[in-house]
């Protein structure tokens, strides 16, 4: 359920240019008064503690609630006369139709044939091939690996399906997604600010709000799925490559323009070409996001990997869920590396390192074993049918003992460490946010937002306060800012650390970067369980999920930034004798400063992503409020109203956050 | 602006219908620009002017002629208006008011497809920064401007290999800009500009990114194709010297408008001034003005043995034969008759007072 | 490696190589097989589709492959197994996406929106399936036989102390459970005068999760659980005794202060794939075990490690005379 996520432009590409000159970092007087403001609100709130913090007791609903719950009755009740419904239904059955298709060509036995139409020798030939032909042999090794090995494991059709799923959606996102980004990339800045809410919006809504307004209106399974699916994966493609184009040097354009060539030759001969690089960015950020997606797909009986992760948390199987998972990873890396390098070998190609007489010649006989393979996989069942395998129980049972001691042996260190962040951090912090009243909370946030950030902030911070009292959840959502702040911290302790060591030491970026990008696809299902054991059904379980999906960008981002620090400037400061610490902190840290403000923005949105999953975990606050609209049909309108407020947080903080990054680097 | 009034009368003595007539222009960013023009407010100078309105003038009134064949320099410091003004010149910035006329077609007033008309075919532009589309070859960067018109790729690529072999770049058609230097960067954009055979070229600093050697070269290069093509030419530079080597004219902003217009010898012989004096100051005069600056008017007692020279002789050039006669020089104007008399002292004031300064 | 040549010889060498053990090793041919799937298809008569909808518990699960390995190996049928929570389940009756769904645990507004009574009529009670729910209030084991106290709730308060955590301060802790379940328990400890705060964990696997360490470490837990669940075999919760059950004393969702009733659990059934009847839907109707059964198969899936399929197949095996009774006529 990474998911919930907003993997922004920005995470995809941090903004490369260095700062050039090296500022000081003054504490300037706005953090005075940010303080201050923190000081008073403490004051009032030691006074007020307790009163008209709006808790809702239990089952008390406000009207907003039930108002957004009869509007889904309404829409249940026309259903079948409803001609959206309809129509969107007849777009899902085409979804269906197509996934079903694919489904029985490459997956799953089509009737009365026992098995596919192509076994898996001959898919797994025919991807190799197409591996080799757009990216070289190594992807065709990287390639042959990933397909052997959803067989070896025991999940060829699954993990088939999840791609057939993938491919599915991302190719209709690029085909709606597509002029939506050239749109915002030429767009004003009006079409710009319109697109971006629009945009930030569809990318923090809990999936679990919509998940069954999707079933309804495009039906269950594949068609469910890929509409999901595609809701999630669309934002990227636009807002990446919207970038790209929008980006494109303006001295090119003009000296184009002044050649005398129409709005359409601009796009297709200079700006497209020229953003090609960003708009594969954008496709890879895309493909991630539709992968990500690939569990909370399965609770609509959305065929692939999913499922069989959903399938162990019945029994709380970590082992068995984490196999499927890990295919999960698999395929991102291969789909990643894959799209990256076909991008680099084509333009390798275009500017003639490629001899392509030869390359054909070496496609056309590199065919014939996969006709060869085509041919056994639809003759033979053991071309057609991996046979079965111990690897995936093996694999899965030795990750149970490895957990299982793990947990044993660290369980009472990782209790003391969740007592004492409870204690210290999140309690106090809880405290003073949930148990204030609201008009004082949410005069100091006001406050905070027009101190940090001006006006700039504090419009949309206003906006989102009162949308957040019109939905009547204040105080979980409260206790959602909570704790999506105190895992922001550990993120960004974390992100320091290793972003400083990655930073410093190209052997440790190399080591680390196949972990991160995994922590960011792996679905954070599998390791729940294991967080549990060791933390219990807790607030900071659900922050330690979140921890762990966040901290991969946010690591990320900060390596990136410390690394873009002019080699120039370091040579200068060793040259003074500065010792290590001394560089870092002096010089690497503050140059780096974009960078970290961008990683603590981009956290906290991510942490703020997996507030449903802590919902799962006990974290109780809007994510549990989100989870019990999903699983009780009752509650809908309860549930919808977290997700919305959900979605104003995430808009409020990144406000907050970027208007005072904007006025700090000013 | 009386000058200027002079330079239009005297360029409309030119027979022939100037490749370009600039009227009145003016530019003018902001909000609600164009309710500016015509009160008061024009006249402010820039900064009250943003104070005032908040709008910037980035072009004010500017009016002048090329006339075809002409090269004409724009010149001035950053910030001066010149880069702007030349962008207005086919609307890849919009003018705020003013008319522009290109070989007698309006621009000003020309539809969306009749201004793309033109800047396929009339016109083209060198910029500063290239320009050059990263994803091509130099070719097909060449071929940009036929390819866009329509040309078949057969026909374009060949006129496109000519281009290249005429700037000097034989040998890297299938190259791509990055792997070029920035001289071999700009004969591109300059053999891009050329491709299309516009009347009218313009450049938009084209050579102040490159070192000063390859900058020398490239000036060389211009002078070696106007000499060849005969094109017209408006050039924008901040760079003096450069302005004085190519302009047969040259035209000084300062703050959006003009300061002087004239030729080389004009303007260091009779600077505007205080700005254009001060510029000018630095300049070697013996390379810039010719015999008509510094002569006086011929006295009956004055020999008639020394050697006959025309009034529009530079001072450098004639130095060696005026010093090595006994005689001073006489002075003639085209019609052979004598106007004036330069001896060795005033060769020599303008020679000494160089090196004085120097 | 770096020459094309050399690289295409080594791929058609590898190919070839892979051809010729491959072929060594696989023997049965897919057109036969084909053959026979045309064959059993004629001979089969017409018992149509079932689209059973799995809602994600084990014990469902156990209810749901039975009935459709039984169908599909005896009477026929094509079953396609629906993995979707409860609401999803239920839109899916209209659109004919659903037909079955085979354990309900009780959904009035579901009820509501797709009965005929209240709602569209898409769907419809299937009757009991022969299983009954025990929700209450559970501790681990090794609490229920150290402090046998705790299994009365008027002696809870004496332990609140040893129930609190970082999430409740000096109150005791009581664990909420999956909110698909319908939970009285903030009333019925306010109601009660308990020292407890309820902290609800979101989900069956981070229950599960919770009472298994606090067994292997030997904490105090309590929190809302039910039978029959497949956790029972591995780890026997013990129930805590709450005023018992009356008519009426759940009513009012604010005033209750009594223990949860027994559930009987029941099917629920597309009203129009009934309506076309045949084998499959009599198959569904007649359908009924009992907890014990259920576990069984349960314990298969969840400690043996069996996939539902082949656990489902081993109990049909060995349970012939109950099949038998689920038959048409």
């Amino acid at each position: 359920m990474s998911t919930l996520a907003p993997p922004r432009p920005g995470a995809a590409r941090p903004d490369k240019s260095p700062p050039v000159e090296v500022k000081r970092w003054v504490p300037s007087s706005r953090w005075a008064w940010a303080l201050g403001v923190v000081v008073l609100w403490v004051v009032i709130w030691a006074l007020t503690k307790g009163n008209d913090t709006l808790a809702l007791a239990g089952r008390e609903r406000t009207g907003v609630h039930d108002a957004l719950a009869e509007f889904r009755d309404s829409v249940i009740a026309s259903r079948a006369d409803n001609p959206l419904i309809q129509l969107t239904y007849e777009i899902g059955s085409w979804f269906t139709s197509v996934v079903d298709w694919l489904q029985r060509m490459v997956s799953v036995e089509n009737f009365p044939r026992p098995v596919p139409e192509i076994g898996w020798l001959g898919v797994t030939a025919v991807a190799v091939w197409i591996g080799l032909a757009v990216a070289g042999w190594r992807i065709a090794l990287l390639v042959a690996a990933s397909f052997l090995s959803f067989g070896i494991f025991g999940y060829w059709s699954d993990a088939v399906d999840l791609l057939i799923v993938t491919f599915v959606a991302v190719a209709i996102a690029v085909l709606v997604g597509m002029p939506l980004a050239v749109l915002m990339g030429t767009g004003n800045r009006a079409v710009n600010a319109v697109m971006t809410t629009i945009l930030d919006v569809f990318q923090t809504i809990p999936t679990f709000v919509f998940l069954a307004p999707i079933a309804l209106f495009f039906g269950i399974g594949a068609s469910g799925a890929v509409v999901a699916t595609l809701l999630y994966a669309l934002p990227p493609i636009i807002r990446v490559a919207g970038h790209g184009i929008r980006t494109v040097s303006a001295t090119t354009i003009e000296a184009t323009d002044s050649a005398g060539q129409t709005r359409w030759q601009r796009l297709t001969k200079v700006q497209l070409p020229m953003a090609r690089k960003t708009i594969v960015v954008g496709l890879n950020q895309t493909t991630l996001a539709a992968l990500s997606m690939a569990t909370i797909a399965a609770f609509v009986d959305g065929p692939g990997l999913g499922q069989p992760v959903l399938d162990f948390l019945k029994t709380v199987n970590v082992g068995g869920a984490f196999v499927p998972g890990a295919l999960i990873v698999v395929i991102a890396v291969m789909l990643d590396r894959t799209t990256t390098a076909a991008s680099e070998y084509g333009e390798r190609a275009a500017r003639g390192g490629v001899d392509r007489k030869r390359r054909r010649i070496m496609l056309a006989v590199a065919g014939v074993p996969v006709l060869v393979c085509l041919y056994l996989s639809r003759t033979y069942s053991w071309a057609a049918e991996f046979g079965d395998s111990t690897w995936g129980p093996r694999l899965a049972d030795a990750v149970n003992e490895f957990f299982g001691w793990f947990t044993d042996t660290f369980r009472d260190l990782t209790q003391g460490f969740k007592d004492a962040i409870s204690t210290v951090l999140l309690n106090p912090l809880e405290s003073l946010l949930a148990e204030s009243p609201w008009w004082l909370a949410a005069g100091a946030l006001l406050l905070l937002a027009f101190v940090l950030g001006g006006f700039r902030a504090a419009v949309p911070t206003l906006v989102c306060v009162a949308g957040l009292l019109y939905f009547g959840l204040w105080n979980h959502a409260m206790i959602t800012l909570t704790m999506t702040l105190v895992g922001t911290v550990l993120v960004m302790a974390l992100a320091l650390v290793f972003g400083v060591w990655m930073a410093r030491s190209p052997k440790v970026d190399l080591a680390l970067r196949p972990l991160l990008d995994a922590g960011q696809t792996i679905p954070p299902f599998v390791y729940l369980i294991p967080v549990l054991a060791l933390f219990g059904p807790t607030r900071f379980t659900a922050i330690v999920a979140g921890v762990v999906y966040a901290a991969p960008v946010a690591i990320k981002l900060v390596a990136d930034g410390v690394k873009a620090v002019s080699p120039t400037t370091l040579e200068a400061t060793r040259s003074t004798g500065s010792t290590t610490w001394q560089e870092v902190t002096k010089v690497q840290l503050p140059m780096a400063r974009g960078s970290l403000v961008l990683a603590a923005n981009q956290g906290l949105l991510y942490v703020l992503a997996m507030a449903v999953i802590g919902g799962l975990v006990g974290a109780g606050g809007l994510g549990y409020d989100v989870v019990l609209g999903f699983a009780r049909s009752e509650e809908w309108g309860f549930g919808a109203a977290a997700g919305l407020s959900i979605v104003l947080l995430g808009i409020m903080v990144d406000r907050i956050a970027r208007g005072a990054a904007q006025k700090t680097s000013r | 602006m009386t000058i200027m009034s002079e330079r239009v009368e005297e360029t409309a003595v030119d027979e022939r219908e100037p490749a370009l007539s600039v009227r009145n222009l003016w530019k003018i960013f902001g909000p609600r620009a164009d309710k500016i023009i015509g009160t008061p407010d024009a006249d402010l100078p820039r900064a009250e002017l943003k104070r005032k309105t908040g709008c910037v003038a980035g072009v004010k009134d500017v009016s002048f002629d090329v006339a075809p064949g002409e090269v004409f320099v724009v010149m001035g410091l950053s910030g001066s208006g010149k880069s702007t003004l030349v962008r207005c010149l086919t609307r890849l910035i919009e003018p705020t008011a003013g008319t522009i006329r290109m070989d007698g077609v309006d621009v000003t007033t020309a539809s969306e497809a009749e201004l793309r008309d033109l800047r396929r075919k009339q016109v083209s532009m060198v910029f500063q920064h290239f320009g050059l589309l990263p994803h091509r070859q130099v070719i097909d960067n060449v071929a940009y401007g036929l390819e866009i018109r329509g040309v078949g790729k057969k026909e374009r690529r060949a006129k496109a290999a000519e281009i290249v072999s005429l700037v000097g770049l034989d040998g890297f058609e299938h190259s791509y800009p990055d792997q070029l230097s920035g001289g071999m960067q700009q004969r591109v954009g300059l053999a891009r500009a050329l491709a299309g055979d516009p009347d009218i070229l313009l450049f938009d600093e084209p050579f102040s990114a490159l070192d000063p050697l390859i900058r020398r070269d490239m000036q060389n290069e211009v002078i070696r194709l106007h000499r060849e093509l005969g094109k017209t030419m408006v050039f924008i530079t901040h760079d003096l010297q450069e302005a004085l080597k190519l302009g047969d004219r040259i035209l000084i902003m300062r703050d959006g408008e003009i300061v002087q217009i004239g030729a080389p010898d004009e303007v260091v012989g009779a600077p505007a001034d205080d700005y254009v004096r001060d510029f000018v100051s630095e300049v070697p005069r013996s390379h810039v003005l010719t015999l008509k600056w510094v002569m006086r008017a011929p006295r009956p007692d004055d020999s008639m043995d020394g050697p006959v020279m025309s009034c529009d002789t530079i001072v450098r050039q004639a130095a060696k034969a005026a010093l090595a006669s006994e005689h001073p020089v006489r002075v003639v104007d085209s019609q052979e008759r004598v106007i004036g008399i330069v001896d060795d002292d005033a060769i020599l004031r303008v020679v000494v007072a160089e090196e004085d300064h120097a | 490696m770096r020459s094309p040549r050399r690289r295409l010889t080594a791929l058609t060498s590898v190919a070839a190589g892979m051809t010729l053990t491959l072929t060594a090793c696989g023997g049965g041919s897919i057109a036969e097989e084909t053959e026979a799937n045309e064959e059993r298809a004629a001979e089969f008569g017409d018992c149509g589709d079932i689209n059973m909808a799995i809602n994600p518990w084990v014990g469902y699960e156990a209810s749901a492959y039975v009935v459709g390995h039984v169908a599909e190996e005896t009477l026929g049928c094509k079953v396609t197994y629906k993995d979707l929570k409860e609401d999803v389940a239920w839109q899916g009756f209209g659109t004919g996406d659903v037909d079955v769904v085979i354990e309900d645990w009780g959904h009035p507004d579901l009820e509501k929106k797709f009965f005929a009574e209240q709602g569209d009529g898409s769907a419809m009670d299937g009757g009991p399936n022969g299983n009954v729910g025990v929700i209450g209030w559970y501790v681990p084991p090794w609490l229920a036989e150290e402090h046998p106290e705790v299994l009365d709730w008027e002696n809870l308060n004496d332990f609140a102390e040893e129930f609190a955590t970082s999430e409740t301060g000096d109150k005791g802790q009581f664990l909420g459970a999956d909110p698909s379940y319908v939970q009285f328990d903030e009333a019925i400890i306010s109601n009660l005068g308990l020292d407890f705060e309820v902290v609800f964990s979101g989900s069956e696997a981070a229950s599960i999760t919770a009472f298994q360490q606090a067994e292997k470490n030997k904490e105090f837990l309590i929190g809302y659980f039910y039978e029959p669940q497949w956790l029972f075999a591995e780890l026997p919760l013990a129930k805590v005794a709450l005023p018992p059950f009356e008519e009426g004393c759940q009513d009012d969702p604010a005033e209750v202060d009594c223990d949860y009733p027994e559930t009987v659990l029941k099917k629920i059934l597309s009203t129009s794939w009934v309506e076309e009847g045949g084998p499959g839907v009599e198959l569904v109707q007649n359908f009924e075990w009992t907890n014990e059964d259920q576990n069984q198969v349960a314990k298969y899936i969840s400690e043996d490690g069996m996939s539902p399929e082949d656990a489902a197949a081993l109990w049909v095996e060995e349970n012939p005379d109950k099949v038998e009774a689920w038959l048409p006529q």
